[in-house]
């Protein structure tokens, strides 16, 4: 639909020169970020060799015992195509250690403390290397809230946390980023099998279309439903966007001065830079 | 009269005034080296955007060492620069100060302050109260900065007055990605400039800034429109750029024989309707 389609060439322009541009003005030449083998951080690592060279990239594969092997072909893959550094460092020992002392540990719970796991990795490697860790959560899935708070969530820059799931598949194609990484199914790899979709309960290119209506746009639900959207499905995905809004936002603070940080203490983040 | 006009398309670095003015003497020699007349510099050049806490840091009084630097560089090349102005009774104005022959001829403050959707300008600063055109070695020129010209009323006031020349300082976010070939922000500037130009007959000269701040990007663009409302000169997207338009001066006397729009504009009658609409919203 019209609003999802995007002019590829400046999309990747602006998203080049952000990474480049915040980069450089904390005073550092290098980026970090995760390489799942998924087509975000796939992109990402695109951006990233564009803005600060490919030898300026560090990436790290971080795949646990029940990963697809396939993953870590796709993030090899796009590490060599790119000519950006790779490492893989499995994160099985750490996971298996931890659990050991709570075995009863839930899917969602393992989840979670792996994408922590990895988050702890690639900050460390921010300050090994000298560089900034890039985040790689799209528009969809900051919304839905399909991601870990503290994990794959964090960043210092996230270049495509703008754009929803179906412009990351037209600014992947249009810089050249792998076909079998393209053409996938997007899977946050945590056990054999698993897809978004289908964890979510709906496609990606169906959520996209009514967020794009929904938050860009600001249609009520009533015109939504004109449009032709579910209101089950227009109100399931209201719920998640409101449900985790916390995950978006910093932690609150309880105010007892007149001047607290973030409420009446307001600096931009590239204060002096 | 023929002249140069130079649209100094920087960077400025957020809070850092230093710099900045460096970033500014810099553009100024470059100007003065390239035979430019006039150098025009984006909304806020001395301070960047975002600066919400950071505004009575950086704030300048109109006798600050920085303005008076500006001034003596003004001997040399006429200046059009945005800052953060300071009052006397500590009021803080988005400014623009226009400087010629080691003077200062004129200080516009920034009338309509966005507070809306990313813009939090009127949270900061205090609103400007007045459009006046000025007299230049160019002719009459009338100053606004970014959102001022958005409101119909503000250009033609400065027409009005006399102004042929239209100078806009601007820091405009690039915003609103879709499949055409510019950013929705950047088209939207630009049916303005032309618009604006083509419905006063006035040269209108847009200079806007690039970089980024907290990953809000500064699309650039600036421009010089002729009188027609052509546009003749523009700058790159989103990278630093240093315009050098050529006006040619008899442009303006052509348009405006040839289009002779605002000879027939009665200010009479705009008044006398504007009176009315005010007094009836009173009841």
């Amino acid at each position: 639909m019209g609003g999802l389609t995007v002019n590829t060439k400046l999309l990747r322009q602006i998203l080049v020169g952000f990474v480049r541009d915040e980069v450089y003005k904390v005073g550092v030449r290098k980026g970090v970020l995760g390489l799942s083998g998924g087509i975000d951080s796939a992109l990402v690592a695109y951006i990233a060799a564009e803005a600060l060279g490919p030898e300026n990239v560090h990436a790290y594969c971080m795949p646990y015992r029940t990963s697809n092997p396939e993953s870590e072909a796709h993030a090899r893959l796009v590490a060599e195509s790119l000519g950006i550094n790779f490492k893989v460092l499995e994160i099985t020992p750490m996971i298996d250690a931890y659990f050991t002392v709570t075995p009863d540990a839930d899917n969602m719970r393992r989840g979670n403390k792996m994408a922590r796991e990895r988050m702890t990795i690639l900050y460390d490697h921010s300050a090994a290397v000298g560089g900034l860790v890039l985040g790689t959560s799209n528009k969809t899935e900051l919304l839905l809230g399909y991601g870990t708070l503290h994990g794959d969530m964090a960043s210092a820059l996230n270049p495509i946390g703008d754009i929803y799931k179906s412009q990351v598949w037209a600014l992947s194609e249009a810089m050249g980023v792998p076909h079998e990484v393209i053409e996938k199914k997007p899977s946050a790899d945590l056990w054999a099998g698993q897809t978004d979709e289908q964890e979510l309960g709906f496609t990606y290119r169906e959520a996209d279309e009514l967020l794009y209506r929904m938050v860009d746009q600001r249609m009520s639900r009533e015109e939504l439903i004109a449009a032709g959207f579910d209101p089950a499905f227009i109100d399931n995905v209201a719920r998640k966007v409101q449900g985790s809004h916390f995950k978006r936002r910093l932690p609150i603070i309880a105010k007892v001065s007149n001047r607290t940080i973030d409420r009446d203490f307001r600096y931009a983040r590239d204060w002096g830079k | 009269m023929d002249f140069t006009v130079a649209l100094a398309q920087i960077k400025p670095k957020l809070g850092c005034l230093d710099d900045n003015m460096a970033l500014a003497e810099a553009a100024i020699e470059k100007g003065i080296a390239a035979g430019a007349d006039l150098v025009v510099f984006p909304e806020l050049a001395l301070t960047g955007y975002f600066l919400k806490d950071l505004v009575p840091e950086v704030a300048l009084r109109l006798d600050s060492p920085q303005i008076e630097k500006l001034k003596k560089l003004s001997e040399r090349i006429s200046i059009a620069i945005g800052f953060v102005e300071v009052s006397a009774d500590f009021r803080f104005f988005n400014s623009a100060v226009y400087l010629e022959n080691g003077e200062i001829r004129h200080v516009h403050r920034k009338v309509y302050l966005p507070t809306y959707g990313l813009f939090d300008e009127q949270r900061y600063m205090a609103r400007g109260e007045r459009f006046r055109a000025f007299d230049t070695r160019f002719g009459r020129i009338g100053m606004l900065i970014c959102e001022d010209m958005w409101h119909l009323s503000a250009p033609y006031i400065l027409a009005m007055d006399g102004a042929m020349t239209l100078l806009c300082l601007s820091s405009s976010p690039g915003r609103g990605i879709t499949e055409s070939e510019g950013l929705g922000s950047a088209a939207a500037w630009q049916k303005l400039t032309t618009t604006t130009a083509m419905f006063l007959n006035c040269r209108v000269f847009y200079c806007n800034r690039v970089g980024y701040e907290d990953g809000i990007n500064f699309w650039g663009g600036s421009e010089a429109i002729s009188p027609s409302g052509e546009m003749t000169d523009r700058g790159a997207i989103l990278e630093e750029d240093f315009v050098l338009a050529k006006v040619d001066g008899g442009a303006l006397r052509r348009e405006r024989i040839f289009s002779p729009m605002m000879r027939d504009e009665n200010l009479a009658i705009t008044v006398k309707e504007l009176k009315r609409i005010d007094r009836e919203k009173d009841c």
